[in-house]
């Protein structure tokens, strides 16, 4: 009927901060009204005739796909919700602490009436900058919750020594380096950082750059007064430099404090590709789909902006899982270098039979 | 309007209506058709083409269902309410824990039955509230033609439960995945769920032998049983799909009847009472009346696309309502 409602989704283990951040979005005077879907175990302190329980129901679809999840309760709760569609501008989903992403997103894309209403904007995961390497180790959840994330607010890092934080940061890096990493206090990010931020829009897939790689360390922003925050979004466009170093992960320059370690968790880790060499559509297609297809239960995301050959226009894609979604973008400018970036985030991932099979899609 | 095209319309006859919001169902009350609204209120309009708004939810209603003497609603602020043909509405129950009303159903004898969550709720003839609770959300509901029997749709298959028969343990039905919509054939010996995916799925109660319906394009949203319940109508399609259950083994490996095929999806669809037509309404704002005999069409109404998202015959066949998504509505004299 009329434009699609934006849905964040926020994720984080128990006792991070979700709640906190929750209550903040419920009650600070942003001018906008927010359906909230929280879990059974939620505890959020508003009343609001708009906030709505879940029981976390998670389906598989009937096609054979073993990864094709959707949760039923949402499909259920959104159609309800849109009943009232005049009453709010945007829904947030908050999940338990040992709740799987995959299913959430991938509701929007699997379920053709949700997805008609509705769009997912970003995954928004908070962090326990005190306990995040713990649960890292002992707790899966929490270790796919950091893969999937767009947003990771790394909380309460009042209660940690830089060192400490350095660290943490490292360990979210070896694991998810392209989500926008804020670090907070009482879960005091200014909250356009949070929502709206258009994830899984087509249109802003460029960010998949690994941030904390780029100029200086603006992603680290943070302040306490949303008034006078102003948005660091440059991040868009700008050209590399042609002999950029191809695997970024192992990138140094410009990295702040000198403090930044670099890991490699043991079973969950990104493959970034890279190459200027145009693909073609006639190799690439058929093998990112098999790729998906076989690989698709350890691939937790996907981003990638593509050049194809003959063709004016930049390709973008993304994925969860088994599902892909991709289109043509917008004319490659003049001044940007046309290159092909994809990253890959998951589990125990075939990285070398991903890059070989990458490099054959050349034209 | 481009209503002069060759093929015969009843446009000029529609008592038109344009409600606040969005209009999800409709149901009859006699001659009087009731808008249900997405939010809060029916819109009912007399005899005499007056409207009145009754108000019943406080917030938005979910689910709804009519008998042609009353209306059953259930809302987002956990209460289950009856308006009757005086136009006085009742809550039957309110959820203790004001939880989401999601489905409501009549079954015979003025009971009805509604759910909330997991759980199934019946009021019985003797006004006493039973419930049963199913291992997921409850998908749909629906009595047995004949017998005190509610069919529970949920994830993994379909329960069938006797209320009133306290010893009797409830018979689940399973086929993986998440059921939906449900409805049992007229001469109940079929219980037909509509899926998460596009496909339907069935069961022959008598040997549990299974029965899969497929090449929808859409979930299936809308069933209705033709006349005598030769045939049950689906949406879900380009066209409409019509399952043949006359003879000895129902659908069982016959090909279902296609009819009225248009370049819009077909949402709704409703059935008429006594003769062999449904009416059909589709995503584009197009209405039509289908003859089943021989496919003829009868352009009811064309709208400006917006998706018509409610079609209800009156019990006596003579009128049509429709409603649509922007809240435009309308009722028209058959005849």
């Amino acid at each position: 009927m009329s434009e699609k409602i934006p849905v964040t989704v926020l994720t984080g283990y128990l006792g991070a901060g979700k709640t906190t951040l929750l209550n903040r979005i419920l009650s600070e005077p942003h001018g906008k009204k927010y359906a909230v879907i929280v879990n059974e175990f939620g505890e959020i302190g508003i009343d609001n005739d708009l906030v709505v329980n879940s029981d976390e129901e998670v389906f598989e679809m009937n096609n054979g796909c073993v990864c094709c999840t959707v949760r039923g309760d949402l499909i259920r709760i959104i159609e309800g919700l849109m009943r009232r569609r005049g009453k709010f501008d945007a829904i947030v989903v908050e999940t338990t602490g040992l709740a799987d992403p995959a299913p959430v997103a991938q509701t929007f894309f699997l379920d053709a009436d949700v997805g008609e209403k509705a769009r997912l904007d970003a995954v928004v995961t908070v962090a326990d900058a005190r306990w995040l390497r713990d649960r890292l180790r002992d707790a899966p959840e929490a270790k796919n919750q950091i893969a999937f994330a767009d947003v990771i607010v790394l909380n309460k890092i009042d209660l940690v020594t830089p060192d400490e934080l350095a660290e943490v940061e490292a360990r979210i890096r070896a694991i998810n380096p392209y989500a926008r990493l804020h670090r907070t206090e009482r879960a005091r990010v200014p909250l356009s950082e949070v929502l709206d931020r258009n994830a899984f829009d087509l249109d802003r897939i460029l960010e998949i750059e690994p941030a904390f790689l780029g100029e200086a360390d603006h992603d680290h922003h943070h302040c306490d007064d949303p008034g006078h925050c102003h948005h660091h979004d440059h991040h868009h466009d700008h050209a590399h430099p042609a002999d950029h170093d191809h695997d970024h992960r192992h990138g140094h320059d410009g990295a702040p404090q000198g403090a930044l370690k670099h890991y490699h968790d043991e079973d969950m880790q990104s493959v970034s590709l890279r190459t200027g060499k145009p693909l073609d559509p006639d190799k690439f297609f058929p093998w990112v789909q098999d790729l998906v297809a076989t690989e698709g239960p350890k691939i937790l995301r996907s981003k990638g902006i593509l050049s194809f050959k003959n063709d004016p226009d930049r390709f973008v894609f993304q994925g969860v899982h088994m599902i892909l979604d991709g289109d043509h973008q917008r004319p490659w400018r003049e001044d940007e270098a046309r290159e092909s970036r994809i990253v890959f985030i998951g589990r125990d991932l075939p990285e070398e039979k991903i890059r070989q099979g990458f490099e054959k899609c050349a034209a | 309007m481009n209503d002069t095209q060759a093929a015969p319309s009843l446009s000029d006859r529609i008592h038109r209506v344009e409600a606040s919001s969005p209009i999800v169902a409709v149901h009859f009350l006699g001659r009087s058709p009731a808008f249900v609204l997405g939010e809060e209120a029916l819109l009912v309009v007399d005899a005499d083409g007056g409207e009145l708004r009754l108000p019943v939810h406080s917030g938005a209603i979910l689910s709804s269902d009519g008998n042609g003497q009353a209306i059953v609603t259930g809302g987002d602020d956990g209460r289950v309410v009856v308006t009757d043909a005086t136009m006085t509405s009742a809550a039957a129950a309110t959820d203790d824990k004001r939880r989401w009303i999601d489905h409501v159903t009549f079954g015979p004898d003025g009971t009805l039955a509604w759910s909330a969550g997991k759980t199934a709720f019946v009021r019985n003839t003797r006004n006493e509230i039973r419930s049963n609770e199913v291992a997921s959300t409850v998908g749909g509901l629906a009595f047995a033609p004949k017998g005190f029997r509610l069919a529970i749709a949920h994830y993994n298959g379909a329960t069938l439960w006797f209320p009133n028969m306290t010893e009797a343990r409830p018979d689940t039905f399973s086929w993986q995945g998440s059921h939906l919509g449900v409805t049992f054939s007229r001469d109940g010996k079929y219980l037909m769920t509509a899926m998460q995916e596009p496909v339907l799925h069935g069961w022959r109660l008598s040997d549990r032998k299974d029965l899969r319906m497929s090449g929808y394009a859409a979930r299936v949203r809308s069933m209705a049983w033709t006349a005598g319940g030769d045939y049950l109508a689906t949406s879900g399609s380009d066209q409409l799909i019509l399952w043949p259950f006359k003879g000895k083994d129902g659908p069982m490996g016959k090909q279902p009847k296609m009819l009225a095929p248009y370049s819009a999806r077909l949402d709704v669809v409703a059935a008429h009472p006594a003769h062999d037509i449904v009416a059909v309404g589709y995503a584009d704002g197009l209405v039509l009346l289908v003859r089943l005999s021989d496919g003829a069409e009868i352009t009811v109404r064309k709208l400006e696309k917006v998706a018509v998202t409610a079609l209800a015959f009156s019990a006596d066949g003579h009128r049509l309502a429709f409603g649509c998504e922007n809240g435009e509505g309308g009722v028209v004299d058959l005849g």
